[in-house]
């Protein structure tokens, strides 16, 4: 043992140990760290294969779904499992990839009434869902519980990024203040993505939360990165603290979480 | 009391990142002074040290591959 690693934990996590940025210290602060990634899909992927290998002690994985055949275009961890529970299917993967690691699973639904209990276990949320009624759900449950959350969400070629921090910056609803209304916005489903762009948004997800939990660097608060893919560029869009935003506004009219917001189109009244 | 780490049969990078380790565990303006046998690592871990700002106090060759290096934790 030499600082608190073992012989493996030094070669595991060499390359982070070398950075003067992380060090000894910053490895055993991402070994204490718990992250909440809801959904294990085509964000979630990345976004947990990053995590685990970086060490981050425990990961939360919330997906009600089971593995398709059509996910494997995109979902790179759930190899072999066809049928498995997602969040199950995930787990493998980490105890595979990193025995440090200790992933609590849950096969279920976020929702208005789970939320608050489950989020109190984690220091940070990383969304990885893909419909607005659970994008809503967790900004707002991330607002109230005073939680950082990192946000990416993707559609064809293009997807966007960002970090929020309550009440230190903008929150999602600050610059989109609901959701369309249903039918407006094809779903995944509907629309088709491109394989590999999960890829670039959650890994830029799993980077800001690394950041994050080491105190280094400068998030994407009040700043949103909008991808495309084909052109292939990166925009940057300011985002500023809305004072008329619904939940984290001067006088905000969403107060709890309340299942009724949480239908299909978020909308709050 | 000197702070000593032996890395004899320890070969680069990992003498670094040791090193590296044991110095974190170290108060600053103290001495750690660390052995090695693995002759790359004589040149390279003082100069990855100083990079970050140690003081390098004495590189002693004290026999047929082996070194004793000192280091002052800035």
């Amino acid at each position: 043992m030499l600082g608190g690693f073992n012989e493996e934990q030094i070669r595991r996590y060499s390359r982070h140990i070398i950075l003067p940025e992380v060090g000894g210290k910053g490895q055993k602060k991402l070994l204490s760290s718990k992250v909440l990634c809801i959904g294990a899909g085509g964000l979630g992927a990345p976004i947990i294969e990053y995590l685990a290998a970086a060490g981050i002690g425990t990961i939360g994985i919330i997906d009600d779904d089971t593995v398709d055949l059509s996910n494997l275009q995109r979902q790179v961890i759930h190899g072999g499992n066809v049928g498995k529970p997602k969040a199950e299917s995930a787990k493998q993967f980490v105890n595979n990839l990193n025995p440090d690691i200790e992933v609590k699973t849950y096969v279920q639904r976020l929702n208005a009434n789970n939320v608050t209990d489950i989020f109190k276990e984690y220091d940070i949320i990383v969304d990885g869902s893909d419909n607005f009624a659970t994008r809503y759900l967790v900004n707002d449950a991330c607002v109230i519980t005073n939680k950082p959350l990192s946000h990416g969400s993707i559609y064809r070629f293009e997807g966007q990024v960002t970090t929020i921090i309550p009440h230190k910056g903008p929150c999602y609803r600050c610059l989109f203040e609901h959701a369309p209304p249903p039918g407006m916005v094809p779903s995944c489903q509907e629309a088709g993505v491109l394989g590999v762009l999960p890829g670039i948004i959650g890994v830029i997800q799993a980077t800001e939360v690394v950041k994050y939990l080491l105190g280094i660097g400068e998030l994407l608060v009040g700043r949103l990165i909008y991808y495309d893919a084909l052109n292939m560029t990166f925009q940057e869009i300011k985002m500023r603290w809305n004072k008329n935003c619904p939940i984290c506004g001067e006088k905000p009219r969403i107060t709890s979480i309340q299942e009724e917001i949480y239908g299909d189109s978020c909308r709050i009244w | 009391m000197t702070i000593e780490l032996d890395l004899k049969g320890e070969v680069c990078p990992y003498t670094f990142v040791k090193t590296k380790l044991k110095l974190e565990e170290v108060e600053s303006g103290e001495e750690l002074v660390v052995y090695f046998d693995h002759a790359p690592a004589v040149e390279n871990v003082p100069r990855s040290l100083k990079n970050e700002g140690h003081k390098i106090m004495g590189i002693e060759q004290t026999g047929d591959h082996l070194w004793k290096v000192r280091i002052q934790k800035v």
